[in-house]
């Protein structure tokens, strides 16, 4: 044997040590720089945006005219309340629910749970479509209202099952004994059951919020009243398609509108900065979820 | 509160779980003991009728000449008018046919492996911090909305994009990506990359941590190399997932990005771009033709579910356990 070999693999050799970092490298880059590129020409000066044509990667200086000029009133001061208060809502409700759902799924002992439990299964195996769905809506009278967004999505089958596998798991004996105490259900859910399941919570919570923030197409199906966009509408009007942000649209400021691509990235930037602020909490969660097998050491 | 107060009569056997029903206890009773339970799965399992169930049956407007100021009550019966479209094979129809079909090609083809590739790559690192630094990395744009994506890709490969502007700089035309109808496919095959390929490593991932190290040891003092390694032990350790994943992608391949296509439609042409799910959505909600977009929405399910258990049955003839066994 002429090569050490490690973690029961023959070392590799250094040519192609060195051409998987070139590799990882490229990839990383690919995701990344856009990014940079985008904050950069958000904070970019006007005059350094305008000889660039749009896109800078490296800015001169910070300038925060962009964000001051999106975030003091107007459309997308608007959208992001609406938005911030649709995930906040939404992600409540959505936890109450799927948390109730799948601790009584979890029951095997409760009366109609295996029916129930197939109802959730085959929910998650046909959708009902797009137009059958739309009229659903519509009939509830939920079209142009704020619930539009949330009411129809509010439950995710995977997520009743992720809970309810989860609840599962509770020691039969951590129940009986709280039982024999003298506890009735609603004691066992809320001192036992819901103490235990705070990580699983946090995780399936931040997933549905994640989802609340970044919906766009139910708002462009229900909503047909622009006051109410969500930012991810105004993102795709003002970004996507390009429509000019006019000063009615935006904040009463006496300064000179700051140019174009540097309010469009700013824009793009509010959308993003919320994700990138769980992203670590969800970060580690997987790490002691999905992860756990998958992390050699 | 108390959890110590000792209740006047101990509840009954029967509500433990590890024990078997009695069946002399009623329906009637049952229902009364677990009224709390049932209570607590009401509002979900009302919004999952409401939402799921409920307008599964709405699908029966396919086969109406749908007015929405009727109803579905008293719109008229068209029989299978509505299918016309399918079986006499439309041109707006079949187009959107053949470019479902392409793209999920593409994406079975481009998307499904890279993956893989990178989740060996990532296996292969020796330093455990380094894989971590690119897992998190590259997991980030996942959690992007598909708005958000396009948009990022139009700052990059736009026509004021970071590539075009830099070819201006430096004297050189500018090249159309975003916008031409020629590269679309490759464009939101790439968009689909970027997005979710890294996500897509954590299944693949977790598989390679399943793989019994003796193996390799084993392997190694026989005198394999790494490539005979990946050949041998690690790529059958992922056969499972991989003909499960794939399974579960042939089951979805009537269903390519609706949001990401409904974004970029406008830019590039129906010609292109539209596929299944944006024809329903522009013939149904958008123009109208209700009963033709919930026939085509309808065929368009029936035909997944169909191909979801075909695929099952595909797995478990090649000796695997698929989805679901029966």
């Amino acid at each position: 044997m002429s090569r050490k070999i490690i973690d029961g693999m023959p070392a590799p050799a250094m040519g192609t040590r060195l051409l998987k970092g070139f590799i990882l490298l490229l990839i990383c880059a690919v995701v990344i720089v856009p990014f940079i590129g985008i904050i950069s020409t958000s904070v970019a000066s006007p005059e350094q945006v305008n000889k660039a044509g749009g896109f800078v990667l490296f800015p001169d200086s910070v300038q925060w005219s962009a964000y001051a000029s999106v975030l003091s009133g107007g459309v997308v001061t608007r959208s992001l309340f609406v938005s911030a208060g649709i995930t906040v809502v939404g992600t409540l409700l959505s936890l109450t629910v799927t948390s109730m759902l799948g601790w009584a799924l979890s029951r095997r002992s409760m009366v109609g749970n295996k029916f129930m439990i197939m109802l959730v299964l085959f929910s998650l195996l046909f959708t009902p479509g797009m137009i059958p769905t739309y009229l659903m809506v519509k009939q509830l009278g939920m079209l142009d209202s704020y619930w539009a967004l949330i009411v129809p999505t509010m439950v995710s089958g995977f997520n009743v099952i992720v809970m309810r596998s989860f609840f599962s798991g509770i020691p039969a004996e951590l129940i009986d004994a709280a039982r024999m105490d003298g506890a009735g259900e609603w004691q066992i859910f809320r001192r036992i059951a819901l103490p235990l399941s705070k990580a699983v919570m946090a995780v399936i919570g931040l997933f549905y919020a994640v989802g609340y923030w970044n919906s766009f197409f139910n708002a462009m199906l229900y909503l047909s009243d622009s006051a109410k966009w969500p930012l991810q509408l105004v993102l795709r009007t003002y970004v996507v398609n390009g429509t000019q942000l006019g000063e009615a649209d935006l904040g009463a400021l006496d300064a000179v509108l700051p140019p174009e691509p540097s309010i469009q990235m700013a824009i793009l930037v509010i959308a993003i900065v919320p994700i990138l602020l769980v992203y670590p909490f969800l970060q580690k969660h997987f790490a002691k979820g999905v992860m756990t097998g998958a992390v050699k050491g | 509160m108390s959890l110590t107060k000792i209740r006047p009569s101990p509840p009954p056997l029967e509500a433990r779980k590890d024990l078997p029903i009695r069946p002399k206890l009623s329906l009637w009773s049952r229902i009364k003991r677990d009224k709390l339970l049932l209570f607590f799965a009401l509002p979900g399992i009302a919004l999952l009728l409401t939402f799921q169930y409920i307008p599964l049956l709405g699908n029966v407007i396919a086969f109406q000449d749908y007015q929405p100021f009727l109803g579905i009550m008293h719109s008229r019966w068209s029989g299978f008018d509505n299918f016309s479209v399918i079986f006499n094979g439309d041109p707006a129809f079949l187009n959107a046919l053949k470019n479902t079909l392409i793209i999920t090609a593409l994406q079975a083809v481009f998307v499904f492996p890279a993956p893989i590739l990178i989740a060996l790559l990532l296996n292969s690192l020796l330093s455990n911090r380094i894989r971590q630094i690119v897992q998190s990395i590259l997991y980030l744009p996942h959690f992007l909305s598909w708005v958000i994506v396009v948009a990022v890709f139009q700052q990059i490969l736009g026509g004021s994009g970071m590539i075009n502007n830099y070819l201006r700089a430096n004297g050189h035309d500018p090249i159309s990506i975003i916008g031409n109808s020629e590269l679309f496919t490759t464009v939101i095959t790439s968009q689909v990359i970027w997005k979710d390929t890294g996500w897509a490593t954590i299944l693949f991932l977790a598989a390679l941590a399943q793989i019994d190290r003796s193996l390799y040891e084993a392997s190694a003092v026989d005198g394999a190399s790494r490539w005979m390694q990946t050949w041998h032990i690690t790529l059958p350790g992922l056969r499972s997932i991989i003909i499960l994943l794939f399974i579960l992608k042939l089951g979805d391949s009537l269903t390519v990005g609706f949001e990401q296509l409904v974004l970029q439609q406008q830019a590039v042409g129906l010609g292109v771009s539209e596929v299944l799910d944006t024809y329903v959505f522009n013939n149904g909600i958008i123009g109208g033709a209700w009963g033709v977009a919930a026939a085509v929405g309808l065929v368009k399910g029936v035909v997944g579910v169909v191909l979801v258990l075909l695929a099952n049955k595909l797995a478990h003839f090649f000796g695997e356990e698929g989805v679901y066994k029966s």
